[in-house]
């Protein structure tokens, strides 16, 4: 049976900015999955874990979070921040015996670069492999 | 302040799996500082259990609040606000607040959240050491302010003893010999030569050994 994953990005307004523009139809030119979706934050160190886990909860089957370079973020050490909080998230998926490859981090720099949309596209084949939600 | 972690949460979760109205309570005093058991921690803790139930198949509402301080009967007494919408408390306070509202609350269901572990402090962001233990006869002045009850492994107090090697201790090379540091101390104050007198036999009545403690100021009751 096919499945389609609900993939739920929270992606640094810095590093988004480029793929966003012009409504994302850029982005989808790229493949960039369509079920793939994105929403902005200011920085990803304003991120909270209960957000992260809230995504889970609202039926999201993977999750991940794209900031700036851990040594270049815009905000000297947001993306460090999210990315102690998506750890502690892997980490609590462990504990519920949920593979923590649910949720990942990623350190991308700036603009459109081939990698954001790799990113997408590594995320979007792991979780149609890991299959729905166990939540 | 009183240092806690939460519990794993599959213990968590064995506690109320047959809950279908769940209040994780906050409290806002020591364990928010130490980010164990605070509004940001009840909020994450409410929303893995909720995801733990649904994964185990299991029905329930979880809700997250707060209160001042669970150490207290004027803040306790704001759990009546939540009256009739949860049948179980699990309290991210210390082991004191879960008592507190075992105790005042004789008919609520309550669990705690925390394993509570040491009095401490935090020299570093994201790091507690104990400094204390409580043990109700403090001899700091005699030791330049540093705790042998709480931070030598044997609470020695004539020390240090023949497992102090370098500066550490034998239970744990990265474990500072207090003794040690005691003697460098009193020894930068000049105030060496007290350490020449012995510790007499310690009375331990006051650390609890003698029962569970308590405090009344005739000063205070009303």
């Amino acid at each position: 049976m096919s499945f389609t994953p609900d993939i739920r990005l929270f992606s640094c307004h810095y590093t988004s900015q480029q793929s966003c523009a012009d409504e994302g139809r850029e982005l989808q030119g790229l493949n960039f999955p369509g079920n793939i979706r994105i929403t902005r934050v200011v920085c990803t160190g304003k991120l909270e874990e209960v957000t992260l886990l809230k995504a889970f909860e609202e039926g999201a089957d993977g999750v991940y979070v794209v900031g700036c370079p851990a040594d270049g973020c815009h905000n000297l050490k947001g993306s460090l921040r999210a990315a102690k909080r998506v750890q502690a998230v892997r980490d609590a998926l462990e504990e519920l015996d949920v593979e923590p490859d649910r949720i990942k981090m990623y350190h991308l720099p700036r603009g459109l670069h081939p990698e954001f949309v790799d990113a997408g596209v590594e995320m979007n084949t792991r979780v149609t492999k890991m299959g729905p939600s166990p939540f | 302040m009183i240092i806690a972690e939460r519990k794993p949460l599959a213990e968590i979760i064995e506690m109320v799996q047959n809950c279908k109205k769940i209040l994780v309570l906050a409290c806002r005093g020591c364990v928010t500082v130490c980010s164990a058991g605070g509004e940001r921690e009840a909020e994450i803790l409410a929303s893995l259990i909720r995801l733990g139930l649904k994964k185990a198949g299991k029905k329930a509402e979880v809700f997250d609040a707060s209160l001042v301080r669970q150490c207290d009967r004027e803040y306790i007494d704001a759990i009546d606000q939540f009256k009739g919408k949860y049948d179980a408390i699990v309290s991210t306070a210390c082991g004191v607040g879960v008592n507190f509202i075992a105790n005042l609350r004789p008919d609520d269901n309550v669990f705690p959240a925390l394993n509570t572990t040491f009095f401490g402090g935090s020299a570093e962001q994201g790091e507690w050491s104990e400094q204390c233990a409580g043990c109700g006869d403090c001899v700091l002045h005699l030791t330049g302010g540093l705790c042998p009850v709480a931070r030598c492994a044997k609470s020695l107090m004539n020390g240090p003893c023949g497992g102090s090697v370098d500066g550490r201790c034998e239970i744990n090379a990265d474990v500072d010999c207090v003794w040690q540091m005691i003697y460098d101390r009193m020894g930068r104050l000049e105030r060496q030569k007290e350490m020449v007198q012995s510790a007499p036999i310690r009375d331990w009545s006051t650390a609890g050994h003698g029962g569970p403690r308590k405090l009344v100021r005739q000063d205070l009751t009303v």
